[in-house]
C-alpha cells in the first residue's frame, strides 16, 4: 500500500511529460507517414510484382491482392495470363513476360512496356522461363476480381458466369456496382441473378423493409448462396423470422421435387447404359440361347475402335465418335463372327463347353489388347458438344454425355426392332430361333443365319463399347465390370425377348439409384442382385417370358 | 510361308531359353538372385507391370557398376496375375525353389497380406513399394511406400490450413486401405475440432463407373456454404468416370478440390486430363520434382524403356530408395543372408529422388517429405506445398484407439512389431 502511495504523485508528472513526448512524436510520425505512405506503396506494389514469381502460395495471394487494389489495369492482362498460365517470369532477373505460342516458337513479351531495356524474346522452347504457378486459392481469387469487369460483357453467358462467380462470396462492394449496372441489364437470367445477388447482401445491411423485399426475392431463387444467406439470416422481429422460414420452406420443398427428378434422370442413364450392354446378349444369349462370356471383351473391342478412330483423326474429335459408330460395329461383328465360326459352332447344344470355351475367348482377347495397347487404360476425348451439362435451373442439370447416351440407346433399340421385324435376316433369325430343322426344312441355311446373328449381337456390343468409352476408362478389363450386369438384365427381362431386356434395364437402372442414396453404392448393388435372385424364383422366365410352343423346352 | 516362319521362331525361341538356362546354371553360384513379384496380367497389371520394369532397371545399372559384393544381380521375375492366392504361392516358389535373397513385390494390400506369413515363416524379405494404411510391422517386411501419417494426415493439415477446409467428404473403394485410412482421417478431424455432421463418408465397389448420384451428394453436401473438399481413397480405375462426372456436374477444383492418394502420373498418362485440373494429390515424389537425382533417374528410365512419353511415379522412387538400401545393407553386412541384412537395413540412409536422404527406421518405415501437387493440362503435378522436412512412417497409428500406445521397434533387446508402451508387452499380433 505505501510504496503504491508514494508513487502516484511520480506517475502523474511522469504522465504529464509522457503525454508531451508522446503529441510530438504523434505529429512528427504523422508528417513521415505521409511521406513513407508513397514510398512504401510503391516498394510495396514493386515487391507484388516481384512475389508472383516465388514459390509461397500465401505471399503470392496477398501480392494479388495489393496488385489488384493499387494497379488494376495492369492486374487485369497479367491476372488473365497467369489464369490461364502464359505467365512467366526469366530464371534470371526474374522480370515478368507474356507467352505467346505459335507453331514452333514461343515468343515472351515483357509485362511492363515502360522497361524499354526488355524486347520481346522469341525462343524455340521455353528455356530460361519458368511459368508463374497458381493454385485453387490464387485461380478462385483471380476469376471473382476478373468477374467484376466481365459484368459489361458483351455476351449475355459471360455476363451470367461472372454474377455467378460473385454469388460465391457476396460482398457490398460487387453489390455496389451492381445496382448500376442491374437496370441496364436486358437478360431476364443475368438480371434474376442480379436480383438474388443484391437480395443476400440486402438481407445482412439493409432496413427491415429491404430485409423484407430480399427475403421475396430470396424465396423465388433455388441459387445455394440465397439459401445459405436465409439460413444464416438472424431476423430483427418475429414476423420476419417466420417469413424466412417459410421462404426456406418453398425453397426445400422446389429442391426436393428436382432431386426426385433428378434421380429419376440417373436411373434412366444408368439403365440405358445397362440396356445398351445388354441388348448385344440379349440377341446372342436370349434369341440363340448361346452363353458368351467374351461379350463383355466385344464392348471392350468396340471402345478400342473408338480410341483408334480418335487418333486416326485428332484434329476432329467432335467427328470421330460419330465415325466411331459404325467402325466399331463392323469390327466388333466380325471378331464375334470369328468367334461364331473359330468356336462356338463346334460346341452347339453343349452350353457347359461353350460357357467355358467362350471365357477362354475372353481371356484371350484381353491380353491381346494388353500385348497391342499396354495394360494401361487409355483415354478417349468427349467432344465439346457432349461435354458438360444442359442447366435447366440452378439444381437441375442434366449432363450431356447422358443424355445422348439414353436416346443412343433407344435409337439403337428402335434399329434392332426393324431390323428383326421388317427384314429377312430378321425373319430367317427369328424362324431359326423358333424351330431350326423346320426352318432347314424351309430353305434357310440355318449355319449362315447363326453367324450373322452372332455378329449382329457383337456388333450391339461395339455400339455399347462405344458408349462406355465416353463414361469410363478404356482398358482391358472394361468387358469384365459389365459382363455380369449385362447376364442379369437380361435373365430378368425373361430370356429371348427384346422389349423385356430394354425395360428390364431401365428399371433396374431407376431401383438402383433409388436406392443408392440411403443404402450405399455397395449395398444397393447387393440389394438389387437379391432382388433378381427372389423374382427369378418366383418368376423363372423373366418379367415377360417367352410364349408359345417353341418356350416350351 | 508361315508355317516355315513359326517352325523358325519356336527353335529361336527354343535357342534363347536353352542359352538362358545354360547361362543361369553357369552363373548360379555367381549371383545373387533378387525376385520380383509384381502381377504381369489381370487387374493389376495397369500398374505393377512398370515396378517389375523399374526393378530390371535397378539391377541393370547395379550391374553395370559391378554388381553387389563382386557378385552381379540376377532378376527373377514371376507373375501371380493379380490374384491374392497366387502371390503367396509364387513368393514361395521365390524363395524357396528359385533361392531369391530378396523380394520386391507387391501392390494391394490385400496381395501383400496373402504373402506375409511366407515370408515370415522362410525368414526372407520383402520390400513393399506402395502407400499404405499402416496399423502393420512384420520382421520381414520393409514399407518404403507412405504410411497414413505420410501421406493422409499431411494432406488434411494442408487443406485445413492453407485452403480453411470446414467440411470434409471421405469418398474410398471399398476394401481396407480406404477404411482403414478413412477411420484414421475421421480420428484426426475430431481432434482438430471438426464436427460428425461436417464428415460425409462414402464407399463405392472396385472399378465403380456411375457417379452421378454420389457426385451429386457432394455437390449438395457442398453447397452449405462452408468450404469443403473430397479427400479421396477412390482405386485407380474408378477415378477416371469419378473426375468425369465432377467436369459435366460443373464442379470445378476451386469450388470443391479432391485430393487423392492413388492418382499418380502413371494413371494420368495419356488421359484427357481437362477436367482434372486444380485437383490434387498427396504423395512422397512427382515426376516434377526439381533435382538432379531425379532428372537422371528420369533420363535413365526413358533410355531403358526405350519411350520417352513413359512417365515416373511414387512407387518407382519407392522402389529406387528401396533397392538402394538393399545394395547399401547388403555391403554393410557383408552377405546376403536375411538375418544379417534385416538388422544392417535399419538405420541404412540413401538418396531420395526429392534431393535429400531416406533412412530406414527401427519400425521398418522409412522418412520421406511430403508433397502436394496440383494436376497440369499435360498430366503432371505442379507442387503447391511440402512438409518442411522428412516424416518417418509411423507402422500404428496414433489416432486410433487400439493402435495409439503400439510401437514398433526392430532392433534387440526390443524386437518387436507391437510393443504396447502402456502395458509393455509385446503382442506379437505384427498384421
Amino acid at each position: 500500500m505505501s510504496v503504491s502511495a508514494l508513487t502516484i504523485p511520480v506517475k502523474k508528472t511522469f504522465s504529464l511529460l509522457l503525454f508531451f513526448f508522446m503529441s510530438f512524436f504523434v505529429l512528427m510520425s504523422a508528417a513521415q507517414q505521409t511521406l513513407a505512405s508513397e514510398v512504401s506503396a510503391e516498394d510495396s506494389l514493386a515487391d507484388a510484382w516481384n512475389a508472383l514469381s516465388k514459390k509461397n502460395y500465401t505471399k503470392k495471394a496477398k501480392a494479388i491482392e495489393v496488385i489488384t487494389q493499387q494497379n488494376p489495369s495492369e492486374a487485369r492482362p497479367a491476372l488473365k495470363a497467369m489464369l490461364e498460365g502464359q505467365l512467366y517470369y526469366a530464371k534470371r532477373g526474374k522480370a515478368l513476360y507474356f507467352l505467346k505460342e505459335t507453331d514452333n516458337s514461343y515468343v515472351f513479351t515483357p509485362l511492363f512496356d515502360a522497361d524499354s531495356a526488355l524486347e520481346p524474346i522469341v525462343q524455340e522452347n521455353r528455356r530460361g522461363f519458368r511459368k508463374v504457378k497458381v493454385n485453387n486459392r490464387l485461380r478462385s481469387m483471380i476469376r471473382q476480381f476478373l468477374a467484376v469487369l466481365q459484368l459489361t460483357h458483351e455476351d449475355a453467358n459471360i455476363r451470367l458466369s461472372a454474377v455467378q462467380e460473385l454469388l460465391k462470396n457476396p460482398d457490398a462492394d460487387a453489390a455496389g456496382l451492381m445496382e448500376n449496372t442491374v437496370e441496364k441489364e436486358t437478360d431476364d437470367r443475368v438480371v434474376a441473378a442480379m436480383r438474388t445477388l443484391l437480395a443476400v447482401i440486402q438481407l445482412e445491411n439493409g432496413d427491415e423493409a429491404a430485409q423484407q423485399s430480399a427475403i421475396n426475392t430470396l424465396a423465388d431463387s433455388l441459387n445455394t448462396s440465397a439459401m445459405n444467406a436465409l439460413m444464416a439470416y438472424e431476423a430483427p422481429t418475429k414476423a420476419l423470422q417466420n417469413k424466412a422460414e417459410s421462404a426456406i420452406q418453398k425453397i426445400n420443398d422446389k429442391r426436393d421435387l428436382y432431386n426426385k427428378m433428378e434421380t429419376i434422370f440417373f436411373g434412366l442413364s444408368l439403365g440405358s447404359v445397362l440396356a445398351l450392354s445388354a441388348i448385344g446378349l440379349a440377341i446372342t444369349f436370349g434369341v440363340m440361347g448361346v452363353i458368351n462370356m467374351a461379350h463383355g471383351e466385344l464392348m471392350m473391342i468396340g471402345a478400342y475402335t473408338t480410341y483408334v478412330i480418335q487418333l486416326l483423326m485428332p484434329d476432329n474429335i467432335a467427328m470421330s465418335i460419330l465415325v466411331a459408330i459404325p467402325a466399331a460395329f463392323i469390327v466388333s461383328g466380325l471378331v464375334g463372327i470369328a468367334i461364331e465360326r473359330g468356336v462356338i459352332r463346334h460346341l452347339y447344344g453343349r452350353p457347359l463347353e461353350t460357357l467355358l470355351a467362350t471365357f477362354g475367348v475372353s481371356l484371350v482377347l484381353q491380353q491381346t489388347v494388353r500385348s497391342i495397347f499396354s495394360p494401361l487404360n487409355r483415354s478417349v476425348e468427349t467432344p465439346e458438344w457432349m461435354s458438360g451439362a444442359w442447366q435447366i435451373n440452378e439444381v437441375l442439370a442434366l449432363t450431356w454425355n447422358r443424355l445422348y447416351i439414353i436416346f443412343f440407346c433407344l435409337a439403337v433399340f428402335a434399329a434392332l426392332i426393324a431390323v428383326m421385324k421388317k427384314t429377312s435376316l430378321g425373319l430367317q433369325v427369328r424362324a431359326v430361333s423358333q424351330n431350326r430343322t423346320m426352318a432347314r426344312a424351309m430353305g434357310v441355311r440355318s449355319k449362315w443365319v447363326d453367324a450373322l446373328t452372332f455378329g449382329l449381337g457383337s456388333g450391339i456390343a461395339g455400339l455399347a463399347g462405344v458408349a462406355l468409352s465416353l463414361l469410363t476408362n478404356v482398358g482391358p478389363n472394361l468387358g469384365q465390370a459389365y459382363i455380369i450386369d449385362s447376364f442379369m438384365v437380361v435373365v430378368f427381362g425373361g430370356v429371348g425377348n427384346l422389349w423385356g431386356t430394354l425395360i428390364a434395364g431401365m428399371s433396374l437402372g431407376v431401383i438402383n439409384k433409388l436406392l443408392e442414396p440411403w443404402a450405399g453404392a455397395v449395398l444397393a448393388k447387393i440389394l438389387v442382385l437379391i432382388f433378381i435372385i427372389l423374382f427369378i424364383q418366383k418368376r423363372p422366365k423373366g418379367l415377360f417370358p417367352q410364349r408359345g410352343r417353341a418356350a416350351e423346352d | 510361308m508361315i508355317k516355315t516362319k513359326l517352325k523358325k521362331l519356336a527353335i529361336a525361341a527354343a535357342v534363347t531359353t536353352a542359352s538362358l538356362a545354360s547361362t543361369g546354371l553357369a552363373w548360379a553360384e555367381e549371383t545373387i538372385k533378387v525376385g520380383v513379384l509384381h502381377s504381369l496380367s489381370g487387374t493389376m497389371a495397369i500398374s505393377e507391370t512398370t515396378l517389375k520394369d523399374t526393378m530390371l532397371m535397378l539391377i541393370e545399372e547395379q550391374n553395370k557398376k559391378g554388381g553387389v559384393l563382386g557378385k552381379k544381380l540376377e532378376a527373377v521375375v514371376v507373375d501371380p496375375a493379380s490374384n491374392w492366392p497366387l502371390f503367396a504361392e509364387k513368393a514361395r516358389e521365390l524363395i524357396s525353389k528359385n533361392k531369391t535373397d530378396v523380394v520386391f513385390g507387391c501392390w494391394t494390400s490385400v496381395s501383400r497380406k496373402s504373402v506375409l506369413p511366407v515370408f515370415e515363416e522362410l525368414n526372407s524379405i520383402l520390400f513393399y513399394p506402395v502407400q499404405y494404411e499402416g496399423e502393420e510391422s512384420s520382421k520381414n517386411v520393409f514399407y518404403t511406400g507412405a504410411a497414413p501419417n505420410q501421406q493422409a494426415v499431411p494432406a488434411v493439415d494442408y487443406l485445413m490450413n492453407d485452403i480453411g477446409v470446414k467440411r470434409w467428404v471421405l469418398a474410398g473403394t471399398d476394401y481396407v486401405y480406404p477404411r482403414t485410412t478413412n477411420k484414421i482421417l475421421k480420428a484426426y478431424l475430431i481432434t482438430k475440432g471438426v464436427k460428425e455432421k461436417d464428415i460425409m463418408i462414402n464407399y463405392t465397389p472396385f472399378g465403380h463407373s456411375d457417379w452421378q448420384s454420389i457426385v451429386s451428394d457432394i455437390k449438395k453436401f457442398g453447397s452449405a456454404g462452408k468450404k469443403t473438399a473430397v479427400v479421396s481413397t477412390i482405386n485407380g480405375d474408378a477415378n477416371i468416370p469419378f473426375y468425369k462426372e465432377l467436369g459435366n456436374q460443373g464442379i470445378s477444383a476451386e469450388d470443391i478440390p479432391v485430393i487423392a492418394f492413388s492418382v499418380g502420373e502413371e494413371e494420368l498418362s495419356g488421359l484427357d486430363t481437362k477436367p482434372l485440373v486444380g485437383h490434387l494429390a498427396a504423395w512422397n515424389y512427382f515426376m516434377s520434382v526439381e533435382s538432379d537425382e531425379n532428372e537422371e533417374f528420369i533420363d535413365a528410365w526413358k533410355a531403358f524403356i526405350k519411350n520417352k512419353d513413359r512417365v515416373t511415379n511414387d512407387p518407382m522412387e519407392a522402389h529406387y530408395i528401396g533397392f538402394n538400401m538393399w545394395v547399401k545393407a547388403v555391403e554393410k553386412a557383408g552377405t546376403t543372408d536375411p538375418s544379417a541384412v534385416q538388422k544392417a537395413l535399419i538405420g541404412v540412409s540413401v538418396p531420395n529422388l526429392s534431393g535429400g536422404y531416406s533412412a530406414m527406421m527401427p519400425n521398418h518405415h522409412i522418412t520421406k517429405p511430403v508433397l502436394i501437387g496440383e494436376i497440369q493440362k499435360d498430366g503432371q503435378f505442379d507442387i503447391v506445398w511440402e512438409t518442411s522436412g522428412l516424416v518417418a512412417g509411423d507402422a500404428w497409428s496414433d489416432y486410433l484407439p487400439g493402435s495409439k500406445d503400439m510401437i514398433a521397434d526392430w532392433r534387440s533387446p526390443l524386437s518387436c512389431g507391437s510393443y504396447n508402451v502402456k502395458t509393455k508387452k509385446c503382442s506379437g499380433q505384427n498384421y
